[in-house]
């Protein structure tokens, strides 16, 4: 019989976690697949009960920066990004480490390995370590949860921040988690050391001699850590290293019991002792991790000698994707298991545009305005639902790098002498990283013609609340664009001939031009006409 | 008891609906779950699925393993068939018969379900029209889930409670005609099976 439990996803433990750890401070921007911890907390009752702040930030930098304040202010502050949004966030997150925290501060990195919904499938342990700090990797949901608390602990304990890395697999996976009697929220306290976080160089030498000295500390917690853990195992042909929520596939695998040594790798900086006792005991030694080989490449070491090792470096495990029961089997050299192959007559159903989306009525237009007037080539795009006009019927973009790059892409070809150079970028991702490189465009009055397809969401990730709503003529005009060269639209199939004219005149035009069809989401509509006629 | 269940569909069909019934159910009859789900990117329209795992004993992997699904239980029938590696060569097949339609180059429905019907084990329902007649026209998940529950070890009870608890917010009208669809999809089931 299984306890009272809650069902959480692996999101939602680690939010729910933090609420029941006493943190003061929700910060994020939405990424899948970290999306529903900001999301859980915007929902939870109890959050609003104990007046816990839980509001979106513009990107993942100023969310990490409000969180570090809040930790300054000696309260616990937890920020969720998704992994590409720990570079967007890398500048604080690092200086962080050195500045130090006061209240406990938990970063919460969501990885994405397999790219279900990225750019990149980038290891944010590496970062992490780059950064010297704790890392916590939970391989259940009951782990997440907890880990919260640990991380907290921890984080106040050496003053230092925390990162706590997932995968999309636990992110997004619902199991049981027993929670804990609630703790109460900080008291606003602030640091003892007024210049602690006043990274001057003279302070701020100081200040990562402490982060240097903290190393020892750090691994002396991972050697004890309740979530790392030595299983021995009689058959010493082979020992292992099970990272997270590999440690699950790999367990799937012995549901009585691996018959080989396992390291369960929860907590970094990876456990010395417990790996050099592995290595001294087995012949050779198996990396599993989610991810990028980051712990074998260590075990490797540069000459990549005395250590047997296996793992996605070679080739025991494919050096990218992510795991799954079936790899691990492979890898171990068991039997396989698996079903038929997929039958020749499924067709694959790629993402689209939603039935009625005012971004599929804006593309029409774009297409024949530029890529059927100019050739394919012209259009830089951006990350969003809008990306998906790279797929057919449409296939009229050219770039989707990272927040904000369709702009700055296009003034540097526009540079380079390409006409007409376009950007085509969402609402909110251009309140998160597109309003600087609009700016520099201003600056140098590049010829560029810039599409912010304003939706009043942020729609790919599920439809947030976006910071750009209602804002988009005056920042644009803010920042220096001329007004009539602002041009709002609605982006409809009768408005079709208005548009394509427009986006021509703009294109004729020799400096910065702003064109924004503004039409809601559909599915934000939708929701917001259903709760409004089931009340 | 085991039960390991491969949902699928088209992002917007609402599959987790299917998932939240039978998850509630397990965790009231005091069994192991684990659900893996897809946010994202797939959602606008894309191919989805769910993991749904189901046991007596700890469950490690959010996964199911390639070959060993016991169910495959799809709210359409091309998707079905795309989830065929993880399924146990003595695993069902329950799908819906009617196609969800939003690519150029769907096949011929017709074949598709003729190489569903190539399996041995298997329950092609028409669930729109078995919804429509149970009075519930959105109801074609609960259906699916009706279908589902006469090969999970769960008591009927147990799964009529958890459509009532996730629910009961919309009103009673909307329970009783989300346990129509469902015990409708459970009686063709079961004539079908034998």
């Amino acid at each position: 019989m299984v306890e009272k439990m809650v069902m959480l996803l692996g999101d939602e433990a680690i939010a729910q976690g933090a609420i029941d750890a006493g943190v003061s401070g929700f910060y994020a921007y939405p990424g899948t697949p970290s999306t529903e911890i900001m999301e859980y907390a915007q929902q939870s009752k109890e959050a609003a009960e104990r007046g816990i702040h839980r509001q979106w930030s513009a990107n993942e930098k100023t969310a990490m920066e409000a969180a570090l304040g809040m930790s300054y202010c000696g309260k616990r502050a937890m920020v969720s990004m998704k992994h590409v949004g720990l570079n967007v966030a890398a500048d604080p997150f690092v200086n962080a480490g050195v500045t130090g925290a006061n209240g406990g501060l938990v970063v919460v990195a969501a990885d994405d390995p397999s790219m279900h919904s990225s750019q990149n499938e980038q290891d944010s342990r590496i970062l992490g370590s780059f950064a010297l700090i704790p890392i916590f990797e939970p391989s259940s949901q009951q782990e997440a949860y907890d880990m919260v608390f640990a991380g907290y602990e921890m984080s106040e304990k050496y003053r230092t921040p925390v990162l706590m890395r997932l995968t999309t697999r636990l992110a997004h996976s619902r199991a049981g988690v027993v929670r804990r009697e609630p703790l109460p929220q900080k008291e606003l306290k602030l640091p003892e050391d007024k210049r602690q976080f006043v990274l001057l160089p003279g302070i701020a030498r100081k200040r990562y001699r402490i982060l240097l000295e903290n190393q020892v500390r750090f691994l002396e917690e991972s050697e004890k850590s309740p979530f790392n853990r030595y299983v021995d195992g009689k058959d010493k042909s082979r020992g292992i290293i099970a990272c997270g929520i590999a440690y699950n596939y790999l367990m799937e695998n012995f549901p009585d019991g691996c018959p080989y040594p396992v390291v369960k790798l929860c907590q970094y900086p990876a456990p010395k002792k417990m790996i050099e006792r592995l290595v001294k005991e087995t012949k050779e030694v198996l990396v599993l991790e989610d991810g990028q080989p980051m712990i074998e490449e260590r075990l490797r070491g540069l000459l990549d000698r005395d250590v047997t090792v296996k793992g996605r470096l070679s080739g025991e495990i494919p050096r990218d994707g992510e795991l799954n029961p079936l790899l691990v089997r492979r890898a171990l050299g068991m039997p396989e298991t698996t079903g038929e192959p997929v039958p020749s007559i499924v067709a694959p159903r790629p993402p689209s545009f939603c039935t009625g989306c005012g971004h599929a009525d804006a593309y029409h237009a774009i297409k024949e305005a530029i890529k059927e007037a100019y050739g394919d080539g012209h259009i830089f795009s951006d990350i969003g639902c809008y990306t998906l006009a790279a797929l057919p019927p449409f296939e009229t973009i050219n770039s989707c790098v990272d927040m904000g790059a369709s702009i700055t892409m296009a003034k540097g070809a526009a540079d380079a002498g390409l006409f007409p150079a376009v950007a085509v970028i969402g609402d909110s991702t251009f309140t998160h990283g597109g309003m600087t490189g609009l700016l520099d465009c201003i600056v140098e009055d590049s010829n560029v013609v810039i599409f912010i397809l304003d939706n009043s969401a942020t729609a790919m990730t599920g439809g947030q609340e976006s910071h750009a709503t209602g804002r988009l003529k005056e920042i644009c005009k803010g920042l220096g664009v001329k007004e009539e060269h602002i041009r709002i639209l609605t982006p409809l199939k009768k408005n079709h001939e208005e548009m394509v004219r427009i986006i021509r005149e703009e294109i004729e035009y020799k400096g910065v031009s702003v064109i924004i069809p503004t039409r809601e989401c559909i599915q934000t509509l939708g929701r917001k006409n259903k709760a409004k006629g089931g009340k | 008891m085991k039960c390991d269940i491969l949902l699928a569909g088209v992002g917007g069909q609402g599959i987790l609906s299917i998932a939240a019934v039978i998850g509630h159910a397990a965790l009231s009859s005091g069994l192991y779950m684990k659900q893996s789900e897809v946010h994202g990117m797939s959602q606008r329209g894309g191919d989805v699925q769910s993991h749904v795992r189901i046991s007596s004993r700890e469950i490690f992997s959010d996964l199911v393993p390639h070959g060993s699904a016991d169910m495959i239980l799809s709210v359409e029938p091309m998707e079905a068939l795309r989830y065929l590696p993880w399924l146990s060569p003595y695993g069902w097949i329950i799908t819906n018969s009617q196609p969800f339609v939003n690519i150029p180059n769907y096949p011929d429905p017709k074949a598709i379900i003729a190489e569903i019907e190539k399996r041995p084990r298997h329950i092609v329902i028409n669930a729109d029209e078995l919804a429509k007649a149970a009075g519930n026209s959105r109801g074609m998940n609960m259906v699916m889930a009706g279908a589902a529950s006469l090969f999970i070890d769960i008591p009927l009870q147990k799964m009529e409670e958890a459509i009532d608890a996730l629910f009961s917010r919309k009103g009673a009208d909307i329970v009783k005609s989300n346990i129509a669809a469902f015990r409708a999809g459970r009686e063709f089931a079961q004539k079908k099976r034998g």
